[in-house]
């Protein structure tokens, strides 16, 4: 069995090489790169929406990819419930497409930030996350100017009501302090799923620590879990 | 053939002075063209012979530097340097300044530093793999320092972390001789295919040239006649010459370019940097010994009505010109337009010999292309040599401030605090082979798909470079070639970025005579040549120059990342030990600026001979595995060093203190701790490896010295006098946040 994933290529798309090379790692498949004005995506368990800046983040981080030749497939391809991993700027574009709520703001700090962040695992119930145990606390990169979550309260609500969240920045511990939080997100939100838990947004990556020489590989198991959830 | 346009009225002196030209050089232009040239002839003439384009001052010295070994592919003279890395492969790499552009408007500046050094790799046909950059800024209590420093690294990490490429280290110090020119140095470092490297020599009469990326715009006019200036009070009104970055379309560039170069369609390629148009097609078909036609109607550009003379100067970014196999036009265009980018037939190769302008059915310039580049006048400037300043008297050097104290007020002060502010802002882990991230001695990447690192450095202490500039640009070499080893690396070879004040100054071209003479010396003793580089002159303002600072970017080859060394201690109970000689020079250091107020003495000796003695002695270990850390020893001394690799440490998340002994008689205890002696290395090994490491060394004539023990919580002194590991971050990692955010 192979995991048959396909990684969306948009301009200014900057992490697609780096989660080809994890996913390749994991699942031993190489997944189809599919250039955005393609239009089409060819028969895929899972769909990627990778780092970078796609566009330049001009307008608005996302904004302009979402609009894609080949968002509508994507979209299509989500509500028909295929994977979709959206990772950093493909979690910007998969909000303003309109597949998960909320949006990502310029960090409170203003800054781009680079850095490792812990993350509690809040749910392990989806075939990204059923490598992990809920209360897990993990340690992943992140690389943005624009990930600070935002959405009204009764999303928010809606999102912990129907335990939608898949990661929250924490201390060592596991606690949700201001500290904790890289970029001023909404209830420490680091990444969240759609109602039918087919879709993953999160603002880390965990491409960049799947390979222990990059000094770690708790990213590895969302990608060892997808081959096991979906070959 | 017409011969041009000659102009109505021959330049005002006025006008030939704002172009930076003296007298001789203007009659020297008249000769050569037989009349007096129109506005865009002399433009064009001031750009090529400007300092910036034309090395003008620096050209005779440059040719001592050794510029050869047997790695080398290319040496200095195209867009960057090219080593053999082994496999097939090749590392392409070079530094650049971007000195006066950053200072008038810093976010731009820098971007466009960013930007431009990454297009001279991707030139070559080289992916670009990691960045690094040198960063001199003024007092920290200068009114603009703290928005220069927010700017530049903004401007940095805006452009890097968009192209996907990692900014995986560098430095970032301050000294008031930068409060009116500060220095903004980028390196990039790619790699590529040895067999398909792409040359600028354009020698194929009649075929096509194709210019690609961006439009031309009116951004950067005369910027590299303004990188050629002193500065004064009405600089910041040369703000419209600074270019302004779109990093989303070179990242376009970059990947349409990588893939046309898959194709055999590109026979040469330069990228447009300094003086644009003009600069990239001189240099293209002098090298190629052709000419070329231009039709300046089909230069794709921003907007209507721009002057052959702007077209030809703007510096509008993210532009490439490349000549193009017959027949490979469509093909090509296509690759262009997936990427939704210009690309336009602009003219062709011929066999004038000449550079002929048209717009329209006219001629709007027709100049001889050989007098453009080998006319360019060279000067052998006068200079004064700068005599080793005498030691200061012990007594002057004495403290009566307690180490522990001495350590902290260092480990806080602006040159050697943690410089995490800066290097969060940079994406440092894009593309997935980061081994070594920033705030260890070397940056490194792996070559991606392999075992192989390529280990990265850039350093440079000015102020050994202004006590004495000879000592000071060996140790420059020096210091990469000691951090590269630090990880294991074999030392392959440098780029430089030369930054200077005004040439025309006896004193400061002795500084760079200098320096380069010391340089020389070191990369020969180290078998360390130099395969690009660039000189900034004229980094003064209203007369007071900067700091001699001759940046050192070094390249390294890790032939297994599983053996290679970390700063950090690994463990705790492992004795600590120096390689290298301990003579407790304090003159020139960073203990006596600090803690003494004394910038004055001569900078500590750099004797090439136990540089690499000790430098092969500790890459041997590494390459055996017999040690996993290593950290060489530099600002501030030994005691600094050590604590950085306990900090290290618990930023790993492991709790590893040191306990340090005092030292023997007979030395000063400031000497001992905080002296800048060279060619010295701290590593850790168990007491049983440190035994046969001991008396290895001692076989080889290295001096190796036990100076403590690795574990607890403190670092501590002579037993007694101990701070804790979490007061010496927090010092350490507070200064600069503090600063930026007052």
């Amino acid at each position: 069995m192979t995991l048959k994933a396909a990684v969306i290529v948009f301009p200014g798309s900057n992490c697609d090489r780096d989660v080809k090379v994890a996913l390749e790692a994991s699942s031993g498949a190489e997944p189809a790169m599919v250039w955005h004005g393609d239009g089409t995506l060819p028969d895929c368990d899972l769909i990627v929406l990778p780092g970078g800046f796609s566009y330049g983040d001009y307008l608005r981080s996302g904004a302009m990819a979402a609009t894609s030749p080949i968002m509508r497939a994507v979209v299509a391809a989500a509500k028909r419930g295929t994977r979709l991993l959206a990772i950093c700027n493909g979690f910007q574009i998969a909000a303003e497409a309109g597949l998960l709520p909320g949006v990502l703001m310029p960090n409170a700090s203003l800054k781009f930030v680079c850095k490792d962040v812990l993350l509690r695992v809040e749910s392990s119930e989806s075939p990204f996350t059923r490598n992990y145990a809920a209360g897990d606390v993990v340690r992943m990169p992140i690389a943005h100017r624009d990930g600070n979550y935002f959405a009204s309260e009764n999303e928010l609500d809606a999102l912990e009501n129907h335990d939608l969240v898949a990661f929250r920045y924490c201390d060592a511990d596991g606690a949700l302090s201001p500290a904790a939080n890289p970029n001023g997100s909404a209830r420490n939100i680091a990444g969240i799923f759609n109602r039918g838990r087919s879709v993953l947004g999160m603002m880390p990556h965990p491409e960049r620590l799947a390979d222990a020489r990059l000094g770690g590989v708790n990213g590895k198991a969302m990608f060892d879990g997808l081959l096991a959830a979906l070959a | 053939m017409s011969t041009g346009t000659p102009p109505e009225t021959a330049p005002d002196a006025e006008t030939i002075a704002a172009h930076g030209l003296n007298e001789e050089e203007y009659a020297l232009i008249e000769k050569r063209l037989g009349r007096a040239p129109n506005m865009t002839e002399l433009g064009i003439f001031s750009v090529m012979w400007s300092e910036h384009c034309s090395y003008k001052s620096s050209r005779i010295w440059l040719k001592k530097l050794p510029t050869e070994a047997a790695w080398v592919i290319c040496g200095p003279g195209e867009n960057a340097g090219v080593i053999d890395i082994g496999d097939g492969q090749a590392a392409i790499f070079k530094m650049e300044s971007h000195n006066h552009p950053s200072y008038i408007e810093p976010y731009q500046g820098a971007a466009t530093g960013v930007g431009g050094i990454m297009r001279d790799i991707f030139t070559m046909g080289a992916r670009p793999i990691a960045n690094m950059n040198a960063l001199r800024f003024g007092d920290p209590a200068h009114p603009k320092t703290r928005h220069l420093v927010s700017g530049v690294v903004a401007g940095i990490g805006g452009y890097g972390n968009c192209m996907g490429i990692p900014t995986i280290g560098g430095e970032c110090n301050f000294h008031s001789a930068y409060d009116g020119n500060i220095l903004v140095n980028a390196m990039t470092v790619g790699l590529a295919d040895k067999e398909r490297i792409f040359y600028s020599a354009a020698t194929d009469v009649g075929h096509p040239v194709v210019y690609v990326g961006s439009k031309t715009g009116r951004d950067g006019i005369h910027g590299a006649t303004m990188a050629s200036a002193e500065f004064d009070e009405d600089s910041a009104d040369k703000r419209p010459t600074v270019q302004v970055g779109d990093p989303f379309t070179e990242k376009l560039v970059l990947e349409a370019c990588l893939e046309l170069m898959a194709t055999d369609a590109i026979l040469a390629i330069q990228d447009m940097g300094a003086a644009g148009l003009t600069c990239s097609s001189v240099e293209m078909v002098s090298k190629g010994g052709t000419g070329l036609e231009l039709d300046l109607d089909r230069v794709p550009t921003r907007e209507v009505g721009m002057t052959p003379y702007e077209i030809m100067l703007s510096e509008s970014q993210e532009r490439m010109l490349m000549v193009l196999e017959p027949g490979s036009e469509d093909s090509a265009r296509k690759v262009f337009e997936k990427w939704q980018l210009d690309f336009a037939i602009v003219g062709r190769i011929t066999d004038t010999g000449r550079m002929v302008l048209k717009s329209g059915n006219t001629i709007v310039g027709d100049l001889p292309v050989g007098p453009l580049v080998d006319d360019a006048p060279i000067y052998e400037r006068p200079y004064t040599e700068h005599a080793l300043p005498a030691p200061l008297p012990t007594a002057e050097l004495a403290s009566a401030e307690a180490p522990m104290e001495v350590l902290r007020k260092l480990m806080a002060s602006p040159d050697l605090c943690a410089k995490r502010w800066v290097w969060e802002q940079y994406d440092h882990m894009v593309m997935a082979d980061t081994i070594v991230r920033p705030g260890g001695d070397a940056g490194v990447v792996r070559v991606h798909g392999s075992q192989k690192g390529l280990a990265i450095s850039t350093d440079c202490t000015p102020r050994y470079c202004a006590a004495h500039p000879e000592t000071g640009g060996a140790q420059a070499v020096a210091e990469t070639w000691r951090n590269l080893t630090a990880v294991g690396a074999t030392p392959l070879a440098i780029t430089d970025c030369l930054n200077f004040g005004n040439p025309e100054r006896p004193e400061v071209m002795g500084q760079f005579v200098g320096c380069i003479k010391g340089m020389a010396e070191a990369c020969r003793a180290l078998d360390y040549p130099v395969v690009s580089g660039n000189v900034s002159f004229y980094n003064e303002t209203n007369g007071v120059g900067i700091l001699p600072t001759p940046a050192i970017g070094g390249v390294g080859m890790i032939a297994d990342i599983d053996r290679m060394a970390r700063i950090a201690f690994a463990n705790a109970g492992e004795q600590i030990l120096v390689i290298g000689e301990t003579r407790g020079h304090l003159d020139a250091s960073i203990f006596a600026r600090e803690i003494l107020g004394r910038e004055d003495g001569p900078p500590p000796p750099v004797d090439l001979a136990s540089e690499r003695r000790n430098g092969d002695f500790v890459r041997a270990l590494i390459e055996a595995g017999r040690i996993t850390t290593c950290h060489d020893i530099s600002d501030g001394g030994l005691l600094v060093a050590v604590a950085e690799m306990c900090l290290a440490a618990l930023a790993d998340g492991r709790e590893i203190g040191a306990a340090i002994d005092l030292p023997d008689a007979g030395m000063p205890v400031h000497g001992w701790l905080f002296g800048e002696d060279q060619a010295r290395y701290i590593i850790s090994a168990d007491a049983v490896s440190a035994k046969t490491i001991i008396e290895d060394g001692g076989k080889a004539n290295i001096p190796i010295k036990v100076i403590g023990l690795s574990g607890g919580a403190t670092l501590t002194l002579g037993g007694t006098d101990a701070i804790s590991l979490r007061e010496l971050q927090r010092v350490h990692e507070d200064w600069l946040p503090k600063y930026m955010e007052a």
